[in-house]
């Protein structure tokens, strides 16, 4: 037992084989072990994200189901063109994710640091759109449950399902917005690795990693943008 | 590119993430086409079928599933696999709901009157017990 751990030390250290790749840790065999490994992690969290947006998304329709006048109704006042504005950023950002991932498979260190930067930008670009949207809706009292108060005369009836249509609307589109801004977060912090000269074709995990989470936000607005702008 | 990747093999490219982009763009603009016509309860059908064609591209490309080791498409199926379940039963409870009454319930509009007397909402609430006597200092 005590020599098994020795001799683990003794072949622990950094720089002792020429080879060696800094990246690789000691308890994987082989490079692509450690990748695949990462990878299956990142993935397992991925389902767990898709099952936590689908548990909001099975209480949207649900709702739905119990107010379809007041939802349909409620739509009206988001506004499609910013809705349908930010898909596209959200697709077109996650290519250049994909491309900067491409990037780095390819050990193209200056092409891999412009598609993050381009990739963070439109994360912005999407931050701004949302702000807009939801100035607006804070104008004009669309706000989830009891801060809900907006005054039109047609809506008096319906008071209680609107709340309820924009307390699903909040939510679902605030978490998202957190985890673009975690996203941004990530990008940033891939970026200024990116930028150091960390990644190559031989070790770009994290940059793979990154882009899986990326285009998973992306794959969730795919599915709120016609549940939300477009339902009737 | 070739000879030199034998540790990740990738076999996207920039020619495929970039139709793939646009196959994205072209059934954005399909769905909010659909979305103006009235197809009644089939809209919402049609906008998911449209949603979840995207995801799988997304999925299959951007996120390399079709190049990747099947292990990771076992994990991305399963969770969707189970979202699905989640989301059938719940809409088959929802659909299907009756006014749901015991088949042997007696027609209750013919039912004797419950008398006055054994009627929770017309007999005066309970007097509160009498507070316990206070026990009396023993003796020495």
């Amino acid at each position: 037992m005590s020599t098994t751990t020795s001799d683990v030390h003794a072949h622990g250290g950094h720089g002792e084989h020429g080879e060696h790749n800094p990246y690789h840790q000691h308890h994987f065999a082989t490079m692509e072990q450690q990748f695949d490994t990462s990878k299956i992690g990142m993935w397992l969290f991925l389902v767990t994200e898709v099952l936590l947006f689908g548990g909001l998304f099975v209480g949207f329709g649900l709702m739905q189901a119990r107010y379809p006048r007041e939802f349909v109704e409620a739509h009206t006042y988001l506004q499609r063109s910013l809705g349908a504005l930010n898909t596209v950023v959200l697709l077109v950002s996650s290519w250049t994710m994909v491309m900067g991932v491409n990037a780095a498979q390819t050990s193209q260190k200056d092409k891999l640091v412009r598609y993050l930067l381009a990739t963070i930008l439109l994360a912005c670009v999407f931050l701004v759109i949302k702000y807009i949207e939801y100035s607006h809706k804070f104008a004009d009292h669309l706000l989830p449950g009891i801060f809900y108060g907006h005054q039109a005369e047609d809506l008096i009836k319906g008071t209680h399902g609107y709340a309820t249509f924009f307390s699903f609307y909040f939510m679902m589109t605030g978490l998202h917005g957190i985890h673009v801004v975690v996203g941004i977060v990530l990008l940033s912090w891939l970026m200024m690795r990116a930028k150091r000269g960390d990644f190559n074709k031989e070790y770009y995990t994290p940059v793979d990693l990154v882009g899986l989470y990326w285009h998973v936000v992306d794959m969730i607005w795919i599915y709120l943008f016609p549940l939300y702008y477009l339902i009737s | 590119m070739s000879s030199h990747n034998e540790t990740h093999s990738h076999h996207g490219g920039p020619r495929i993430y970039t139709a793939n982009l646009f196959a994205l763009l072209f059934l954005t603009v399909i769905t909010i086409v659909a979305a103006s016509f009235n197809f009644g309860s089939a809209n919402v059908v049609i906008a998911l079928a449209i949603a979840t064609m995207k995801a799988t591209l997304v999925a299959l490309f951007f996120m390399h599933l079709v190049w990747d080791k099947p292990v990771n498409s076992i994990i991305a199926i399963a969770g969707f696999l189970f979202l699905g379940i989640f989301l059938m039963f719940d809409f088959l409870d929802v659909g299907t709901r009756v006014n749901l009454l015991p088949r042997n319930m007696p027609n209750m509009e013919n039912a004797t009157p419950v008398p006055d007397s054994m009627n929770p909402l017309k007999t005066p609430a309970p007097k509160p017990l009498e507070p316990a006597p206070a026990k009396e200092a023993p003796k020495e």
